[in-house]
């Protein structure tokens, strides 16, 4: 029973990168414009937050600067897609190949400098981004370790997420951001400034990812750096906007599903399941298989891709 | 279409004759390499040893591939380069004669190969290629280019010429980092976070050597393990790292890349003992040691031979007795007694023949391994251990 709990605590953890990268797909892809560049903005994110995490020891800086920086490598892809109209798949996958590689570079160069020979964030933070503890809550027994004891990132994750599906669904700004992914041209018609939604939407979107890879580097981690820490954590998102069918409550429940499916080969014990471990690395993968063939069969369940992503939009051949 | 097509043809044709030019200039030098060496074993004068012709010492250019960036913090590489460094210095070579070719990926046949071509053309005659994955490629082009020295890290296969493989008895550091675990813990419950399951003889002996260095000191300590499945998984060691503290375990032992769980374990109040090179900068507060590998005992002795013509092409297996592997300076979080614990191990392995995997051993399974007053011979002991010792647990 206790192992159980701590499975699920593992399950949220591995699940909020996850959970950041997906909700903030999922408003970029509502605007109609498919960025493959998540990973690539969390990397961005993770190094950024994490350097300002070093320099200023402040963590709520380090968040901030974290969001600042996934969301100036999506204004990157809004510029080229939006206003130059250049291909979306291949921005995307640029934009992963350079977040990376900036992130590793910046990483490196830092590390060069240090006379230890190692990054590590102070004390403050690692105090900080440790697991909250409310007292008279996180001491009740099981629910208090289960609802109240995570890190920060975590509840941050959870409100941004309710936050979005609010914003998409019970907000004009929301309905006018569906419309332009619906249809850009009729949406233009009707008096939405379609090239302002865009550029709106995608930047906050590199924001939300952003945050998401600053868990990667400070968290996943421990607040030491190492290079390629988001380690394509940001192409699960991109898998996990379908699974969550493109609404940001369903990618609270999806994303803590795969946090669950990538940490059960440590605590499924392999006396009683002697599965070889490759199985479960294959596993997550077999789910989403499984949940695409069973979404696209289900006839009367409505599937919320945007009908214009990937296409972008030319105003004068409306 | 038909203009491309042509472009594609002369391409083709350029580049076939390009090869074609290079493969016979480097066939030259060759031929006249292996009549030098030959006059000089006829003259019968000196080191009749080597089977590769001496390289003066302002001569030697040495070429390294490493499969990431040594900058990295803590890992495998970041200890390779140490190595090299250090061969440097020993030997007092020119920062112009050693070439590193960083990144190299180990499962890209054509980013190893021009990798190392890149190496040759900018005049290296030693080779050294550090990671696993580079092995098939060494072979080969230590054939096509026999004038140059191939030497292999971790791998089994070589010529017996100009292309070797070296590697060491990391398990005889993992028995004395199991004696400081043992005498720590007060759970009795170690950790283990492998990077390969029990199929793979390099990790599996590992941990063989830990658990009875453990078991050496603390009869009653059980190891767990958790197996990435990944040489380098940031995140899989992490998670693997927090399911051994949430089974009880308050040592965390790892063989894998990154100083991750050692972290894991500085957040959760518990202890680790760290593996390549010393993680206590990484997590002091739980680091009671470091198992660690000394590389520029090997990289020095290799260069060495090479200048003095004694390069016998030989494979290289050197121990603690060599100074190649030992475990870092205890931190002051170990138990007390640890240091003369870990001092009289390291005697019985350096001064009176110990080598861990002596006599009759206990698997977990119930079966035995071994028989009285013999060891397990090195092939045994890098190729085919795939059983754990009887404290080791797989959870």
């Amino acid at each position: 029973m206790e192992i159980l709990i701590k499975f699920l605590v593992a399950a949220v953890g591995a699940g909020t990168p996850l959970l950041f990268g997906t909700v903030g797909e999922i408003l970029t892809e509502k605007t109609g414009h498919l960025n493959l560049g998540v990973e690539g903005m969390m990397s961005i994110g993770a190094c950024v937050g994490f350097m300002v995490g070093y320099y200023t020891d402040n963590f709520a800086l380090a968040i901030l600067a974290s969001a600042a920086a996934g969301a100036f490598s999506a204004l990157i892809y809004a510029v080229l897609t939006v206003t130059f109209m250049a291909n979306q798949n291949v921005t995307g996958l640029t934009l992963t190949i350079f977040g990376i590689g900036f992130a590793n570079f910046i990483g490196i160069f830092i590390l060069n400098k240090t006379p230890e020979g190692t990054l590590k964030l102070p004390e403050n933070i690692t105090a900080a981004m440790r697991g909250i503890s409310i007292s008279g809550l996180s001491e009740l027994p099981v629910v208090g370790e289960l609802l109240f004891s995570y890190s920060p990132f975590v509840y941050i994750g959870i409100i941004i997420a309710c936050i979005s599906a609010w914003y998409l669904n019970h907000t004009k700004a929301g309905l006018n951001l569906k419309a332009v992914g619906e249809n850009p041209g009729a949406a233009d018609a009707a008096g939405i400034k379609v090239t302002s939604v865009k550029y709106r939407n995608i930047i906050l979107g590199g924001a939300i990812c952003g945050i998401g890879g600053v868990y990667c580097s400070m968290i996943i981690n421990g607040g030491v750096w190492i290079s390629n820490n988001v380690g394509g954590l940001g192409w699960i998102a991109v898998a996990l906007v379908i699974f969550a069918n493109w609404q940001p409550a369903y990618a609270i429940l999806g994303s803590f599903v795969f946090g669950a499916l990538r940490v059960l080969k440590y605590y499924i014990p392999q006396s009683v399941l002697p599965f070889p471990i490759a199985f479960y690395d294959m596993l997550p993968f077999l789910i989403t298989a499984l949940v695409l063939v069973i979404s696209s069969m289900r006839k009367s369940g409505r599937i919320n891709l945007p009908a214009a992503l990937g296409l972008n939009y030319f105003r004068e051949e409306r | 279409m038909k203009k491309l097509l042509s472009l594609l043809v002369v391409s083709a044709m350029v580049v076939s004759l390009c090869a074609c030019g290079s493969n016979q200039s480097t066939q030259e030098p060759a031929e006249t390499a292996e009549t030098t060496e030959a006059t000089e074993t006829t003259e019968g004068t000196t080191e009749a040893t080597g089977v590769m012709p001496a390289i003066a010492k302002e001569d030697i250019k040495v070429g390294v591939i490493h499969i990431t960036d040594p900058a990295e913090g803590s890992g495998y590489t970041y200890t390779h380069d140490l190595g090299i460094q250090g061969m440097q210095k020993n030997i007092g070579l020119d920062d112009s004669q050693i070439v590193r070719k960083n990144n190299v990926n180990d499962s890209d046949a054509t980013a190893i190969e021009n990798a190392i071509r890149e190496c040759i053309e900018e005049g290296c005659n030693i080779i050294f290629a550090t990671s696993w994955g580079f092995m098939d490629t060494c072979e080969a082009l230590a054939e096509e280019f026999p004038e140059v020295i191939f030497s292999h890290g971790t791998g089994y296969k070589s010529n017996g010429v100009n292309f070797n493989n070296y590697f060491g008895r990391i398990y005889q550091a993992r028995y004395l980092a199991g004696i400081a675990a043992g005498l720590k813990t007060e759970s009795n419950k170690l950790g283990y976070v492998a990077a390969m399951g029990q199929d793979n003889s390099e990790v599996t002996g590992g941990i063989n050597a830990f658990a009875m260095g453990a078991y050496s000191v603390n009869p009653d300590c059980e190891v767990y393990v958790k197996v990435t499945n990944s040489w380098f998984d940031p995140e899989g060691e992490t998670q693997a790292a927090q399911a051994l503290v949430d089974l009880g375990c308050d040592v965390i032992a790892q063989h894998c890349d990154t100083p991750n769980p050692q972290t894991v374990a500085e957040q959760n109040g518990v202890w680790g003992v760290g593996y390549n090179s010393d993680m206590s900068k990484d997590a002091p507060d739980a680091v009671l040691t470091s198992v660690m590998w000394d590389w520029s005992v090997y990289y020095t002795y290799a260069v060495q031979s090479v200048i003095d013509g004694t390069w016998s092409g030989e494979n290289y297996f050197g121990g603690m007795a060599d100074g190649l592997v030992d475990i870092a300076a205890l931190s002051d979080l170990c138990a007390e007694g640890t240091q003369e614990a870990v001092d009289a191990a390291r005697d019985q392995i350096i001064n009176e023949g110990f080598n861990v995997f002596d006599g009759v051993i206990e698997t977990n399974d119930g079966s035995t391994v071994g028989a009285e007053g013999a060891t397990l011979s090195d092939a045994e002991i890098t190729g085919s251990m795939n059983w754990y010792f009887k404290n080791v647990v797989v959870k």
